[in-house]
Formats: C-alpha cells, structure tokens, sequence
C-alpha cells in the first residue's frame, strides 16, 4: 500500500480533518489494553464480560458528559452514519401514528438526505428549508413548514463542508413551541465546539469518535430520556434493546477517552485552531486573487478553510498539493464518486464554476504554523500554473 | 491518488503542448465549466498534417493528463491519421484510467477531432 504514497522527504500535511482526524496517542493507549488483555464480550457473565462490560459503562458516562447528557441518554453505532439513520428512521417510526411530516434542510450530510430521500418513497413528506449565501437556515423557514403532521425536525449542527454554524436554540424553541421532536447532527460539532444538549433544548444527537481524535467505528446517538426510539438493528438486546450487536469495546474505550480530553482541551483548541485558521484565511486572500471564503465568516467552526478558486479545478489543486505531501478535500465534482458537485455548495449559490475550483482545508489541534506557511508557500504557484492551463482565465 | 497511473500523473504534472494560437486553422470546444470539465485545442495545419497543437484545460488531472497525450499523439500526424485516434487509444497510451474517469478521454479526443472539423469547414467554403 506504501506504493501509493509518494516516499519522499517532504513532510506529509493533513488539512483534512474533516474527513476524519488522526487518534490521540493517549486515546490510542487507553484501547490498547482492551484488544490483548481485556477482550471479553460485554454480554457475558463471566469475569471477562464484567470488566468489558464496566469499561463500556465508564466510557458511557465520558461519552455523555462531552455534551451534557447522562451516560442512560446515549447509544453507541458505528459511525455517524449509523446514528443519523437510526435517529431519521428509529423516530419517525416511532411517532407514525401522530404524524408523517420531517423537516429538514438542503445541506445536510448524506446520511440524512439519503435516509430522508427513501423515506419519501414511503409514505412519509419531507420539506427541505434553504439556507442563504452563507450556509445559514431562516428558522422562520422552519416554522412556515410546520403543519399538524410534523414529527420530527433535523438539521445539523455544522456543516462539514463549509463550516457554517446554525442556531440550533432558536430552533429548539420552535420545535417545542410545537411539540415536535428535535434531532441534529452533530458529527461535525461535538469535541469541536461546546455543545450542551440541555441547554440547546435538543431530543437527539448524533456524533462520531473519528472526528474528535478517536478511533473509526464507533459513534454515538444521544436520545433525551422519556423519547421513545425504534431500533434499526434488531437482534440481542444490547444497548437497551436499540442497538443490537457486539459493543465495539476497544473503539467505545477509546471514544471514551477522546470525549474526555477533547472536553478538557476544547477552550485551549479552539483558540489554537482558531488563529491558525484566520491566518490560513487571510494568507490566501492576500496572495492569490480572485478566491472566495465559503460560509459565514463568524459563525464558522474553528477549523474550516473553505475557498473557491476561480477558473481552476479542485480536483487538479489537491493533486498537485497531495505531490508536495499536502492532503485537503474538494467540493467539485470530479472528486466526488457520484461525480455531482458538492449539494452544499449549490445551495449557498455559488456558481457551478466556482462550485468546481472549491477547495477545503480542515484544521485539527496537530496542525501547526509551520505547516499552515508551507501551504501558503506552495499554493500561489499551484494556482498560477493551473490559471495558465486554463480557457477561462483572465488575469 | 485517486489510483492514477504513473504516465498520467506525468502527463498531468509536465503537460506537453499547453497554450494558444492567436492564428490558429483550426478551433475545437468541448464541454464546460459547469460539467467540471472544459478543454479547447488549437490546431496547425500545413500539408495535410498537423503541423502545431496546442491546449488549454479547466478540468481535473485525467482531463488535463488526456489533453497533453492527444496534443503529443496527433502532432506531426496527418489530419486522417489524426482523426482515427479515439478514446481508447489515449486511455492505453496513458496507462488506462480509473473507471470514473474514462469520460475525459472522450472528451480529449472528441475536442481534437472538432478542431480538425472547423479547419475543415472553414477551408470547405
């Protein structure tokens, strides 16, 4: 596999902390335990199962405290995905009887649209409210969709692509005004900026552990207590009998662990990420012309560079970066699988040019001041090289 | 990345041929900004060969790897030679592309073969 990365001695960059971002080694060394020595089934009444099953319970109560819940309020899956289905169909299923109406909103992650899209085709109706130039939702667009139907609200936290925060607690109060369940994701949010689910006024939350420095395969879904919640997942009786299946031991350990030091560290991360993203920001306004900063400018998450370069292709950007060892993600649609340009980027508006020249580089707490001048140093002449290739550009 | 062949990656990174002609015999346009991927080819033509090509691209490192090897296979060609490259060809050439990508042959190809069109019809009337 090494063959692929290109074995040089330029240091490997990751300004893709979006897509998921590297374990603390702290988090690394809690799990470690749990794969050679304590690797017992947590189902089990044996000693093994005790103490597997008392690790899971302590990382429980971590999990929770991250966002202000308690430790009976979450449920472990598999990932972000995993939860954004079990909330979308565990609760809409569930309030069947009193309604079929979701709202939701155009730029949520896949694993809400994509859930949502099948749901239509089954009897359920689905609105989705835009959102404005700077990714941000009008609750009054919220609460002219409501009707005597509406079951169920979701929109996410952040949004990944473009960073934009919403105001979920203006939200909440709608949806309790009405009496309608509240769910959000917040894959992008939780150990990223401070979040309260009593506080926010929210009955569901999913997040993921691979986003705040802990290991793939395990996330969580926080349901208030008192919301009822059908499982997708049948089979034991694990997690209350709403998520069947093997706990992930190690993986909740370490999700654990990484709940635990990203609560501790989150004002000194936030202020560290935070000004090497400004200075990203502003580093490429001022060297490279006609670009544009994507989302809102205040209300963004603290690591979130999101710019569109004008008459270029992102695709050929992260190539050309990725050579120099710099690893970021793109909205076009050359880099999508689907090949259909970002949905994010097409609802703020921006032009399908621009849409296709998108670039995103995401911080992360390892990143560092040295590696964000590297990139100011070598994206300028990637740019122009890219700018003379190119039958649209004029200077 | 993105599973690219070494050839592309090198055709990609070092592109043969890029550029204009403010007098060019031949103009072709294939397909837009919009779609993610935009290539114009210039053509020469003296003798019945290609005597000069060039390109620009806005596209992604397939789209920009396929311009440089049509540019490099037709220069030199006659304009039939030139006109029975095809998609396949500059996919093989390059050491085949992921399966995703074959698209931009098509439009590498189809781009030259419109250039050689226009200077046809233009030498037509």
């Amino acid at each position: 596999m090494n063959s692929k990365i290109k074995k040089d001695s330029k240091k490997r960059i990751f300004f893709d902390n979006a897509s998921t971002t590297r374990i603390d080694d702290q988090v690394f060394k809690e799990m470690e335990s749990y794969f050679r020595e304590n690797y017992g089934n947590p189902s089990s009444l044996h000693d093994f199962g005790e103490l597997a099953k008392s690790a899971v319970e302590s990382a429980r109560k971590k999990v929770a405290n991250l966002i202000g819940a308690s430790a009976e309020e979450i449920y472990f899956t598999s990932c972000g995905t995993e939860s954004n289905n079990l909330a979308l169909w565990g609760l809409a299923r569930t309030l069947k009887g009193k309604g079929n109406h979701i709202i939701s909103s155009v730029i949520e992650h896949h694993s809400v649209l994509n859930p949502l899209k099948e749901m239509k085709k089954n009897g359920w109706n689905i609105s989705l409210v835009p959102v404005d130039k700077c990714g941000l939702i009008n609750t009054k667009d919220i609460e002219n969709e409501i009707t005597g139907s509406t079951i169920l609200i979701s929109i996410m936290h952040a949004n990944n692509e473009i960073g934009t925060i919403q105001k979920l607690k203006e939200i909440s109060l709608i949806a309790k005004k009405n009496n309608i369940i509240f769910h959000s994701d917040g894959v992008a949010t939780a150990g990223i900026i401070p979040v309260n689910v009593r506080e926010l006024g929210i009955d569901a939350y999913s997040f993921s552990a691979q986003q705040l420095h802990g290991p793939k395969g395990v996330a969580a879904l926080f349901i208030k207590k008192g919301t009822r919640i059908k499982p997708i997942f049948l089979g034991g009786t694990q997690e209350e009998g709403r998520r069947a299946g093997t706990e992930n031991v190690p993986g909740i350990v370490g999700f654990g662990k990484a709940c635990e030091l990203a609560k501790i560290k989150m004002e000194d991360n936030i202020k560290y990420i935070s000004k090497l993203r400004d200075n990203l920001i502003n580093g490429i306004i001022n060297k490279v012309k006609n670009v544009k900063l994507n989302g809102h400018t205040t209300d963004r998450l603290p690591g979130n560079v999101h710019i569109s370069f004008k008459y270029i292709e992102g695709e050929s950007i992260l190539l050309m970066l990725n050579m120099e060892g710099i690893a970021a993600a793109s909205g076009s649609s050359c880099t999508s699988q689907a090949l259909k340009s970002s949905h994010v980027l097409n609802a703020i508006g921006l032009s399908p040019t621009m849409a296709q020249g998108s670039v995103l580089f995401s911080l992360g707490k390892y990143n560092t001041a040295e590696e964000v001048s590297r990139l100011l140093e070598v994206l300028p002449p990637i740019v122009k090289r890219l700018r003379e290739m190119s039958p649209i550009y004029k200077e | 990345m993105v599973a690219y062949s070494k050839k592309v990656m090198e055709h990609f990174m070092n592109p043969r041929n890029v550029g204009e002609i403010k007098d060019a015999d031949g103009i072709g346009e294939i397909g837009n900004p919009v779609c993610g991927d935009m290539m114009s080819f210039y053509i020469k033509v003296k003798d019945n060969k290609l005597e000069d090509i060039k390109f620009k691209t806005f596209g992604c490192g397939a789209a920009i790897a396929v311009s440089s090897m049509v540019s490099e296979a037709a220069k030199g060609k006659t304009l039939d030679e030139a006109l029975r490259i095809t998609n396949k060809d500059i996919a093989k050439k390059l050491g085949g592309l992921p399966k995703n990508k074959l698209h931009c042959s098509n439009l590498g190809a189809d781009a030259l073969h419109k250039a050689i069109k226009d200077y046809l019809d233009k030498k037509g009337k």
